[in-house]
């Protein structure tokens, strides 16, 4: 059965022989189907298989072989051969391993147009995307929790960041963080980034630009330890940079917090 | 004392974000932030001209420094990016990759 799911506007044909996972698939990606794969679509195949031999927490390895990358962690392991634009996947029968694998798709996609995956939630306000940066724990969901009706939350964990029509986008993502809802799948020209940090009051400060560049790289999912990808994120990274103004947000856990957001 | 020639290591990253270099090695993504000292000795480091006249000609009139601490401190600098492999030095010429 397949699948097509468009994250960021890449379509991704999943492929599964397995009927009630394809069903799993369909309600989590619910808000990211096409109904048809267009001809630039990627394609994954998915093999379900017993449990790896490993957890999820184990740190993810990535290795290239002759243009073939293979990710393997713990519960799953991609292959993805660029030229053909196809791969596969093995894993369990869990709706996680296939977004862990999907993540790692999608940033060696996004490192030849420009774009990342950042740990950020995101959100649309008039018309305008805000990334709210930070590791675990830096209040990413918590801002996202707090944002008021008018606001259209894109992610509150994983956001999708590429340039499009001479701007850089933020894209809607079904990557959730804690909480467990997936995002609205639109998307809008980003106004600002915003560097989190938890504090008694809310004020917005500027940094430099070498501390927008640490704290943006510092935060990009990045897997593989390679020369050619490297020097491509870090590329969009600085393009990035050059384009969209960076802030750190310190903030309160107040509704209040979203006053400063514009 | 022999001369001694520095030049950027071709595989990494680096751009010039204000007046700090941003240096990113694509071997193992570690990430350099150069200060504008640092940046200077980085943008001369062409693998021809020595360290001594590097710190002579660009160091010292554009920063006021003493010859001899500057030339200590570039020294140090030096060896801690030749240490991460983002700095090659010598005491010959060094030939673009």
């Amino acid at each position: 059965m397949d699948l097509v799911v468009s994250i960021g506007g890449v379509p991704v044909r999943l492929r599964t022989c397995d009927q009630s996972y394809a069903q799993i698939l369909q309600q989590r990606y619910a808000a990211f189907l096409q109904p048809s794969a267009p001809p630039e679509a990627f394609q994954l195949d998915i093999h379900l298989a017993p449990p790896l031999d490993g957890a999820a927490d184990q740190d993810l390895q990535v290795s290239r072989d002759s243009g073939h990358w293979r990710a393997r962690r713990g519960d799953f392991q991609l292959d993805w051969d660029p030229a053909t634009r196809r791969g596969s996947t093995r894993h369990s029968a869990n709706p996680y391993s296939i977004d862990s694998a999907l993540r790692v798709l999608h940033t060696f996609l996004l490192a030849r147009q420009g774009g990342f995956l950042l740990h950020a939630a995101s959100a649309v306000r008039d018309g305008r995307a805000f990334l709210f940066s930070g590791l675990s724990g830096a209040g990413k969901t918590t801002i996202a929790n707090l944002a008021p009706p008018d606001v259209t939350l894109l992610t509150d964990e994983i956001s999708y960041v590429r340039p499009q029509a001479g701007a850089y986008w933020a894209f809607g993502t079904p990557f959730a963080g804690e909480l467990a809802r997936a995002g609205a799948n639109v998307a809008a020209p980003v106004a600002a980034l915003y560097l989190l940090a938890q504090g008694p009051q809310t004020r917005v400060e500027p940094v430099t630009p070498a501390q927008a560049a640490r704290a943006l790289l510092r935060n990009i999912l990045f897997f593989a330890a390679d020369a050619e990808l490297v020097r491509l994120v870090f590329q969009s990274a600085c393009e990035f940079l050059r384009q969209v103004p960076v802030f750190q947000l310190e903030f309160a856990p107040t509704p209040a917090v979203w006053e400063v957001i514009r | 004392m022999s001369p001694r020639y520095i030049a950027r290591n071709s595989n990494i990253a680096a751009r010039l974000l204000g007046d700090e270099m941003i240096v990113m090695s694509a071997r193992d993504s570690t990430l350099f932030t150069l200060n504008p000292l640092a940046t200077e000795i980085w943008q001369a480091a062409d693998g021809r001209t020595p360290l001594a006249e590097i710190v002579e000609t660009r160091i010292c009139p554009k920063f006021e420094v003493e010859p001899a601490a500057a030339y200590q401190d570039a020294e140090a600098f030096v060896e801690q990016l030749a240490s991460h492999g983002i700095l090659l030095v010598s005491d010959q010429p060094i030939e673009p990759a």
